[in-house]
């Protein structure tokens, strides 16, 4: 097997001791695949196309194997100019693999020519990389050999050319001016009106006529732009296709145009509920790209805040989740409580929802003078509300009733269909990135993983009550012992580098210049960074070039897998329970379709 | 002045109550939707409409003239006549029933002898403008909660009858006034205590108030049968439901609660007392209750309340033929 790398001198030979490379090796034949060397902390493995089902089945079938598909995408290779060793490529598409048990990814590559776009649908061996192939083919126009329907999932149906090919224009000002007349509308319309047949749907079954019923995307409890289109027996689900991408705003396409540093405030409004969590995975992925090592106190800093956000979002989700119920009353009192929250989290950073906060090797600021005092305040004030909200909600016989055994489903069923975060620790599986992967040093915090046992509505509502009393824990630490020391670290490619050093010499003022006027240069590698999200696990997947920008930046969200498992869990259920499902996965749509 | 005799001067002076309790009917339904709302408010640790008037006072009147001047918009694809039929429905078989309804000694505008059964059939009535609303609006929402109405109100109004049948009988009549004189000394609270839940928890489900509303269930059909309405055919759907809650809670104390009797206070303060009463436990269930799924809203009326209605009306027949003379 050979070893290649985008930078010169960094051959591994890690594969050597790899038992699943190995036997993946003897599996395939070692003389196929290539192994890339890169920072993104798992083995990246390329791969002939004939052997790419040939290959994930036999990971998935794996003792301990890798069972869930965590992401699926893919790269423009054709501008790429750093990339030494690696297989010829137009495109590339790439297959990240997560075993639980093994506690450990894989990543496939495989290379495909422009003159021969397609690949062999995977959706045989993994269910969920059905929405996945069809957002590749919208976005890159690669072709799936077997996919049960291989339409546009985030860009409109009638849109023309695949956004995320680097010859595609990103900017408004290399289009054509935008115009809609009456017919354009009228074809527009159209084309979003549902067609069952499309969908291999029946209109009637013996002599009765189903009822479609299009829920959203503008629906009181779709949770933003959502739709999905329902066909009732009655009130009964028979079956429902979830329609996507209302929301669509090509965060990937303009990390491609923003530099390193000015992507930051994009990454805020991904998850939109969970301002400068998003911020975590993106600078963490740069920073591994840059070398940059942080200071313990930028560690807890940012330990701190990302957890005031876990304890705003579950806030929200809890509201909305009880509101969906029918109960009016919650949504208020866990507003004013993230009222609460963001008195803090504006006293610390300054803006409220979307702080954009986090700094490529630190944070903004220092914490202000008295902070302590402030988010003392709050973390007195949370448990005893926590409280409430278990007694006056969580054990009210109505609640129960609704929620529970209602789109129950098992961990394998969840790992099929890629569901991570609470949703998959409701149903009794311990995954939480926190511990079982440390990232910015949450290895140094006491603090216990909740699970659920039936995973069904009510333990996702349980859970992220006692998610909240966690975070309540962590914060609590953060204040009792935050380390002293910067903000910043001490890297040439901090940035914005720390102002009080600018005007000391000469060196540090170039510096300073030329990571304002241009931002910092990466070398060319790739890095990928998980964190437990609010939401479950998202990772930002970077590819530099050696230049000011990102080469390709994948966000991979929990909530887009989430949505695909609906219709699975749905079929025979009732439309109050559809609702109550929607409640309790906690997705923004602006996570869904980025 | 010969034409004003004692005759004429009863019968003016009985319009004259009629159009009062009328007025004061539809004007305290549309005085509850402010009420209701600041009551939320008040417990939903937030102000509520507080900015038209002192204290809100006039956000009422506000609120009116946005419904008068709203576009009374009528859907293409909707039946018109029955489009048009269902608030008038909804709004006048509810200010109807407060015919029957005695608020002093003094004042009441018809005392029929079947007071009680006039309430039954205009409830009864009352269901067609709900699933007239939902027929003719041509929308699949507006659809589900005609049906969901139907269903409901089918399984509800059963028991609701029932439910308030041993009064009847400890009475012997249906008259309300004589209902309410025979609890003179017991309120029937106490020996209809199971007619009282019953009822109560019919009422709720007649007037399609939360935890009840799933005809309209917000979350689930966005509004359900009255989706399609606006500008006054809303508001009359709108301000009917709260007639309707005030309708039952009056109600409720007449059958229940001694109407208007009570010591110290003058009978019109006691009745308006008790209503309020009960009006604000309607606020303070949708305030307080998640929504129970549709069909267990139905097995609960079927399963549990049916069975409690008729062993409450066979344990109160035997005790009331064990009392019998002779």
């Amino acid at each position: 097997m050979s070893v290649a790398s985008p930078t010169q001198g960094e051959a591994h030979n890690r594969s050597v001791q790899d038992p699943v490379l190995e036997a993946l090796g003897k599996h395939l034949g070692a003389q196929v695949m290539v192994e890339q060397a890169t920072l993104t902390g798992m083995p990246v493995v390329w791969l002939p196309r004939e052997r790419l089902l040939d290959a994930l089945a036999f990971l998935k079938g794996l003792p301990e194997g890798f069972t869930m598909l965590f992401d699926l995408s893919a790269i423009d290779e054709r501008l790429r100019s750093q990339r030494v060793g690696l297989p010829p490529a137009d495109f590339t598409v790439f297959y990240h693999l997560v075993s639980i048990d093994r506690n450990r990814d894989l990543m496939l590559k495989v290379a495909i020519d422009e003159g021969d776009l397609s690949l062999p649908s995977c959706v045989s061996v993994f269910r969920n990389a059905n929405w996945y192939e069809r957002e590749v083919w919208d976005m890159f126009g690669i072709d799936f050999d077997g996919h049960p329907r291989l339409v546009r999932i985030l860009m409109p149906p009638t849109w023309t050319g695949h956004p995320l090919r680097k010859d595609y224009p990103a900017r408004a000002t290399e289009f054509d001016p935008y115009t809609l007349t009456v017919e354009g509308q009228d074809t527009e319309q159209k084309a979003l009106q549902f067609d069952p047949e499309a969908w291999g749907m029946q209109r009637e079954r013996s002599g009765s006529e189903f009822m479609f019923l299009n829920l959203g995307p503008n629906h009181p409890s779709a949770h933003g732009a959502f739709r999905i289109v329902l066909q009732l027996d009655g009130e009964e689900i028979v079956d429902c296709v979830p329609d996507i991408g209302y929301h669509h705003r090509g965060a990937e396409k303009m990390a491609e145009r923003q530099s390193w540093h000015s992507f930051i405030p994009y990454t805020d409004r991904i998850d939109y509920t969970g301002g400068v969590m998003n911020n975590l995975p993106y600078v963490l992925a740069v920073e591994k790209l840059a070398g940059i090592e942080v200071p313990d106190r930028v560690k807890v800093i940012r330990v701190m805040m990302a957890e005031m956000f876990r304890i705003t979002s579950h806030l929200l989700f809890l509201g909305t989740y009880l509101q969906d119920l029918g109960a009016m009353t919650p949504v208020f009192f866990t507003f004013s409580d993230r009222q609460r929250a963001y008195k803090v989290i504006e006293g610390i950073t300054g803006f409220r929802m979307h702080p954009a906060w986090y700094r490529i090797g630190g944070v903004s600021q220092d914490l202000p003078k008295g902070w302590p005092t402030l988010v003392q305040e709050f973390l007195d004030w949370m448990p005893k509300r926590l409280r409430e909200y278990q007694r006056a909600m969580m054990e009210n016989a109505i609640v129960r009733e609704r929620t529970r055994d209602i789109a129950a489903f098992s961990t394998g069923e969840a790992l099929e269909w890629g569901v991570t975060g609470p949703n998959l620790r409701a149903t009794g599986c311990n995954f939480d990135l926190r511990k079982q992967r440390p990232y910015s040093g949450y290895d140094q915090f006491d603090f216990e993983v909740p699970l659920g046992t039936r995973g069904d509505v009510f333990d996702r509502g349980q859970l992220r009550i006692e998610e909240m009393r966690q975070s309540v824990r962590i914060i609590q630490q953060c204040v009792d012992n935050m380390p002293p020391g910067d903000y910043k670290a001490d890297h040439p490619l901090t940035t914005p580098p720390p102002r009080e050093k600018m005007l000391q010499h000469i060196e540090t003022l170039i510096t300073h210049f030329l990571q304002v006027s241009w931002g910092p240069v990466l070398k060319p590698n790739e890095s990928c960074q998980m964190v437990e999200a609010t939401k479950g696990i998202n990772s930002y997947y970077l590819t530099s070039d050696g230049n000011t920008t990102s080469y390709r930046t994948r966000i991979r969200t929990p909530s887009f897998p989430h949505l695909q498992q609906i219709p699975a869990l749905m079929r025979q259920g009732f439309v109050p329970d559809l609702i109550a499902h929607l409640g309790s996965i906690d997705f923004v749509m602006a996570d869904v379709d980025r | 002045m010969s034409w004003l005799t004692p005759q004429v001067i009863d019968i003016l002076y009985a319009m004259f109550q009629a159009i009062v309790i009328l007025l004061a009917a539809v004007l305290l339904g549309a005085v509850m939707t402010v009420v209701e709302r600041r009551l939320l408010g008040l417990w939903q640790d937030r102000y509520g409409p507080n900015r038209v008037g002192p204290f809100g006072s006039l956000q009422l009147i506000a609120d009116m003239i946005k419904i008068f001047f709203k576009e009374d918009w009528i859907p293409p694809f909707a039946d018109r006549k029955l489009f048009m039929l269902a608030p008038a429905i909804a709004m006048a078989s509810l200010l109807l029933s407060f015919m029957i309804i005695p608020i002093t000694p003094g004042w009441g505008i018809a005392d029929l002898n079947i007071g009680l059964l006039f309430f039954f059939a205009m409830a009864g009535i009352n269901v067609y403008a709900v699933l007239f609303g939902g027929w003719a609006s041509g929308n699949k929402y507006a659809l589900l909660g005609a049906m969901r109405a139907s269903a409901q109100t089918l399984s509800y109004e059963v028991f609701m009858g029932l439910a308030l049948m041993g009064v009847v009988g400890i009475t012997g009549s249906f008259n309300m006034r004589e209902i309410v004189q025979a609890q003179e000394g017991l309120w029937f609270i106490v020996p209809q205590f199971f007619g009282f839940c019953t009822f109560l928890i019919a009422g709720i489900a007649v007037t399609h108030r939360h935890p009840f509303d799933q005809p309209e269930a917000e979350q689930e059909l966005a509004d359900g049968y009255h989706i399609e309405f606006s500008s006054m055919k809303f508001g009359m759907f709108f301000i009917g439901e709260y007639v309707g809650m005030v309708l039952v809670s009056a109600l409720i104390v007449t059958l229940f609660f001694g109407g208007w009797q009570g010591p110290w206070l003058p009978p019109i303060v006691w009745f308006a007392l008790k209503t309020a009463f009960f009006l604000m436990l309607f606020v303070l269930l949708r305030a307080s209750l998640p929504r129970p799924r549709y069909d267990r809203v139905m097995s609960f009326g079927w399963k549990v309340c049916l069975p409690l209605t008729l062993i409450n009306l066979l344990v109160t027949s035997a005790v009331i033929l064990l009392d019998a003379p002779g």
